[in-house]
Order: structure tokens, then C-alpha cells, then sequence
């Protein structure tokens, strides 16, 4: 009975707040302070930090493979952009609503089509939905702007009540970071929920979780719609903050950098995503301001190293050092 | 729902699959009565296999009905016969390997209890599913495992959360395939109480190929060869079946 209640138990606290949790969170508000002059780069790091979080939903927690999120992150760019250009709608709030409702229905009936397979023929698929998104973009021109896409947007006050302005550094940091928290706290709830347990299941044993009944399929569709739904809501966010929409929100550029994002801060742990966009946008900044011709050699170095010597992400070597340390403080 | 309580638990008429030219299920009439402890044994490559992946639904027959409970289940999908009430065990195991005892139970029953998909609530405060995982795990004599990841485990102890995960879907047929396949022999018993202390409602068929515990085990014995059902009696007569002992047992003896 007692170490089964121990197991429960361990199961149970797992799933409540740590006080480690605060950390990000106070992090960026202390970067708020102490950097005021990089506070656009900042709001940068965040959305990175949004689209990785959903990106992590799928592939770090149900194990999908994709190469063409960056798909849902342009829906959701270009929904606010055209929203705003051809209907003058530019409450920041609900421009967010809709861009999540765009990019989720997206997600939803590619879902549908996309995850009847899995493996190379996924991946190659899901890059496929990309490059057609791309195309839409750049052929709908007179809706887009094509390949010179949507500039100057301007958007109006959040809720009437705050002033927004792609100048205002400021505002716009606090509401990118209020939005970041928000969806973060959707993502937390859904991936200890048993809905999350069993998208777990299926990365982990897709065989097992047929045989114990779950509705595999309807799962995964599910869980890619809400992640494209996030990604959306990171991608109308990017419009926002520049007030500007073009064909590289939908790139393989932008959904290969998320990929890696993810990759290095730790993919299925929930703070891959805040810690692998802060080191590699803050490495990248450097790295360009230092060697402004030879800056992704060490970019590319980084990432040789990562995928050498630290396959889950900096958290995931984190961990390997942490558990180290415990056993030579046992010995 | 018009099941008699004369129905077999599962049965299967005439039932055929084929891999191209390759048959691997030929017209086997199987009953599977209420509550047996049934054995399905015959030489390697036999199609025992094949025939549980056909009962549960991994594979689908060419010719033939299943019924469970007197209802025909051939055309449902996996999922529907788990919620009717089938549920199976792998020759291999299969397990959520990065997540511990509790969890990989917990998922199994979530499913049956229907809360598999629910968003709202933490699955580690969710105390029913955690409670009934909680003693089949004690049940299973897992406790001190509880706690650990599937790969911690020595590959004995992860057979039982095969059968602890299989149990928590509350099934009316289980099906066994090879479950003491790769237990060294000292933590055989445990395997053993836990298939003899099972429910008496639930109708077991084991895949075997421990003749000790096929015949420790069985109240009935069918032996498949080439997909076919070659005889099938209590265990005194198939022991005493000189044709079986010449196609199988007499290899084994």
C-alpha cells in the first residue's frame, strides 16, 4: 500500500504548480525592466515561445512529425493582416479570436486528412499543406499583397481601453506576454488532463493505446487543431507587433526554425519551448551583432553539439546532470 | 440486447483469413464458453496469433462471423470490441515505456471509464481511475514498481502490467498471448497466482507454449496446425490424443 500511495501521490504533485514555474514568468518581467531598448526583440522571443509551445503539443507530447507548422502560424498572420487591411478591423484581442479560429480550422480538416498516416509520408504531407498555403498567399494577391504582402497595418486599442501601436514597445510586450501566458496556462491544463495523458499514449505505444480502446484518431485531430489554433494565435500576434504580413510566415524558414527551437530547449517538457527560443534568438542576436557575415557558423556549431552530446534539448541535459549530481550525493 | 445466458462468450463460425495465397485461418469454429480458462496451443507459426489480432480486430477476416456474447462484432473496429469487452495482452510488450506502472494502468482505465478525452482535470487528481489502477497494481503484487518507469523494470515485472493494463479495461474475454513468454522460471508463480486468482466471470484463452501451465491452467485445450483447428478436448484428452502428440507435444516431450 505505501509505495503505491507514494506512486499516487508523486502523479498528483507532478500535476500541481512548482514554485520553480514562477521563474519564466518573472524572468520576463524583470526583462521588461532591465531591457527597455530591446523590448521589440523581446516580444519577439515570445511569440518564438508561443509557436514552439504549440508546436510541442503535437510533436513533443502525441508524436507527431511535422515539417509544415509554420502553415498555421501565416493563417494566422494573414487573418489578422487582411482583417485589418480590407475590413478595418483592428481590435487586437478579437483579431487573436479569429486567427485562432482560421489556423484551428485549418489544422482541423488537414488533421483530418493528414493523420490517417504517419511517418515519412506525414511529413512530407504536412509539407505539402504548407507550400499550398504559401502559393494560396502568393497567387491571392489583390487579398494578400502576393509576394510583397500587407504593410503599414495598424491596429487599434486592446478592448478599446489599451493603446497599441507597432511604436508603443511597451504595451505591446505586455500584451504579447499576457497572451503567451494565457494560452501557456491552456496548454499546461491540457497536457496533464487525461487527454493529454493519452496523446502521451499514442507517442509512446500507438499499438497499446488501439488495444485499450481509445479513439486514436479523433485524439490526435483533436490535439492538432488546438495546437494549429495556438499557432495561429502566435502567428496573429507576429502581425500585430510589425504591423506587416508576408510569404515568410508560412515559410519551411519559419517552421524548420520552430523545429529546432523545440529541438534544442527540449521537445515534450513543456519548458522546451520558452528555454530553446531564448537561447537560440538570444545566440542568434549575438552571434549576428559579433560576426555579421559568419554568424550561422556558430548557430550551426551549437546545433551539431546539441544533437551530439544533448539529444533531449538543454533541459533534457539539464536533467542528465541533475540526476548525476543526486546519485554522487547519495554515494 | 438479446444475449442468452447460453451464448458463449465468443465465438467465431467459419472464420477464414488470407495473406495473398498464404492461409493463415481456415473455417475455424471456435467457442469460447462463459468463464472458461481456455488454452489455444500447436507448433509454431500455427496462426495462434493471427487469430487473437483476428478476435480483437487488428486484422480483419476474409470470410466468416465473430460474435462476443452472441452479438456479431466482425465489422467493428478495435476500439468497439475493447468497449464491448474484449481485451488482449501482447507476445511482446507492449507498454508506454517512459511513463511508470500507475500512469500505464491509470491510461488503461481512464479509456474504460470514458474520461480518456477529458481537457479539464489533472489525470493525477483524478481519484477514481487512480484508486481502481491502484489495486489491480496491488492486486498484481506491483506496489514497490508503482512509481517506476516501464524501462526500470526487469522484463517479469513489466508481463504483470501487461495483465494489470488488460484488467483495467474490465474485460468479459481476455486474451493471453504467451504472457509467461520471457519470465525467468523463479517469477513464473507470480504470473501463475495472478491468472488463477482471476475473476471467475471473465472467459481467459491462453496462448501457451509452457505445457506445465497450459495444463496446471486449462479446463479446455484447442490445438491449431496451419491455421486450422486440429483438435480440441479437456486436457486429458488432448494428452491422449496420439495424433497431437505427433504434431506437437511429441516434439516438446
Amino acid at each position: 500500500m505505501g509505495a503505491s500511495f507514494t506512486a499516487a501521490e508523486q502523479f498528483a504533485r507532478r500535476h500541481r504548480f512548482q514554485w520553480w514555474e514562477t521563474l519564466p514568468w518573472i524572468a520576463a518581467l524583470a526583462a521588461f525592466f532591465a531591457f527597455p531598448n530591446y523590448l521589440a526583440f523581446a516580444t519577439q522571443v515570445l511569440i518564438t515561445i508561443l509557436f514552439a509551445l504549440s508546436l510541442d503539443l503535437v510533436l513533443g507530447y502525441a508524436g507527431i512529425v511535422t515539417l509544415g507548422h509554420a502553415a498555421f502560424f501565416g493563417a494566422g498572420a494573414y487573418t489578422v493582416g487582411m482583417l485589418a487591411s480590407h475590413f478595418g478591423w483592428n481590435e487586437p484581442l478579437s483579431g487573436l479570436l479569429a486567427a485562432a479560429l482560421v489556423a484551428g480550422l485549418v489544422g482541423l480538416v488537414s488533421g483530418l486528412v493528414l493523420l490517417r498516416t504517419t511517418g515519412l509520408t506525414l511529413l512530407m504531407l504536412t509539407l505539402c499543406t504548407m507550400t499550398l498555403l504559401e502559393q494560396a498567399a502568393n497567387m491571392g494577391a489583390s487579398w494578400t499583397g502576393g509576394f510583397d504582402g500587407i504593410p503599414g497595418l495598424n491596429f487599434g486599442k486592446i478592448l478599446g481601453l489599451f493603446s497599441f501601436d507597432v511604436l508603443y514597445f511597451r504595451s505591446q510586450y505586455l500584451y504579447v506576454l499576457t497572451v503567451l501566458l494565457g494560452c501557456f496556462l491552456v496548454v499546461r491544463m491540457l497536457i496533464y488532463s487525461s487527454f493529454g495523458q493519452s496523446l502521451t499514449g499514442v507517442r509512446e505505444n500507438l499499438l497499446r493505446m488501439h488495444a485499450v480502446g481509445a479513439p486514436v484518431r479523433a485524439r490526435l485531430v483533436i490535439a492538432y487543431a488546438i495546437s494549429a489554433a495556438l499557432a495561429g494565435v502566435a502567428g496573429g500576434l507576429f502581425t500585430q507587433a510589425t504591423g506587416f504580413v508576408n510569404l515568410a510566415v508560412l515559410g519551411l524558414d519559419r517552421a524548420a526554425g520552430v523545429l529546432i527551437v523545440l529541438i534544442l530547449g527540449g521537445y515534450g517538457r513543456l519548458y522546451g519551448a520558452f528555454v530553446g527560443a531564448t537561447a537560440y534568438m538570444v545566440l542568434e542576436h549575438f552571434l549576428a551583432k559579433a560576426y555579421p557575415t559568419a554568424w550561422q557558423i556558430g548557430i550551426g556549431v551549437t546545433l551539431v553539439a546539441v544533437a551530439l552530446y544533448a539529444r533531449n534539448g538543454i533541459l533534457g541535459l539539464a536533467e542528465t546532470l541533475r540526476a548525476r549530481h543526486r546519485k554522487q550525493s547519495v554515494s | 440486447m438479446s444475449t442468452s445466458a447460453a451464448a458463449p462468450a465468443l465465438e467465431t463460425r467459419g472464420l477464414c483469413k488470407s495473406f495473398g495465397a498464404l492461409e493463415v485461418a481456415r473455417e475455424v469454429d471456435f467457442r469460447l464458453a462463459q468463464g472458461a480458462r481456455h488454452a489455444l496451443i500447436g507448433p509454431n507459426g500455427a496462426g495462434k496469433t493471427t487469430f487473437i489480432n483476428l478476435l480483437t480486430g487488428v486484422l480483419m477476416p476474409s470470410r466468416g462471423d465473430i460474435l462476443l456474447q452472441g452479438e456479431d462484432v466482425t465489422s467493428l473496429a478495435q476500439a468497439k470490441r475493447v468497449k464491448r469487452g474484449i481485451a488482449r495482452t501482447f507476445q511482446i510488450n507492449q507498454l508506454f515505456r517512459g511513463l511508470t506502472v500507475l500512469e500505464n494502468v491509470c491510461i488503461a482505465v481512464a479509456e474504460r471509464m470514458e474520461v480518456g478525452g477529458s481537457m479539464l482535470r489533472s489525470a493525477g487528481l483524478r481519484a477514481d481511475v487512480i484508486g481502481e489502477a491502484s489495486r489491480l497494481i496491488e492486486m498484481l503484487k506491483l506496489n514497490e514498481d508503482a512509481g517506476r518507469r516501464i524501462v526500470e523494470l526487469p522484463y517479469g515485472r513489466q508481463r504483470l502490467v501487461e495483465i494489470a493494463i488488460a484488467l483495467g479495461l474490465n474485460p468479459r474475454v481476455l486474451l493471453l498471448d504467451e504472457p509467461a513468454a520471457g519470465i525467468p522460471s523463479a517469477e513464473s508463480h507470480i504470473l501463475l497466482d495472478a491468472i488463477a486468482t482471476l475473476p471467475k466471470d471473465i472467459a481467459v484463452l491462453i496462448i501457451e507454449h509452457d505445457m506445465d501451465l497450459v495444463f496446471r491452467f486449462a479446463e479446455r485445450i484447442t490445438v491449431l496446425v496451419s491455421g486450422a483447428i486440429f483438435a480440441e478436448g479437456t486436457p486429458t484428452e488432448i494428452a491422449a490424443n496420439g495424433e497431437v502428440r505427433s504434431v506437437y507435444l511429441g516434439n516438446a516431450a
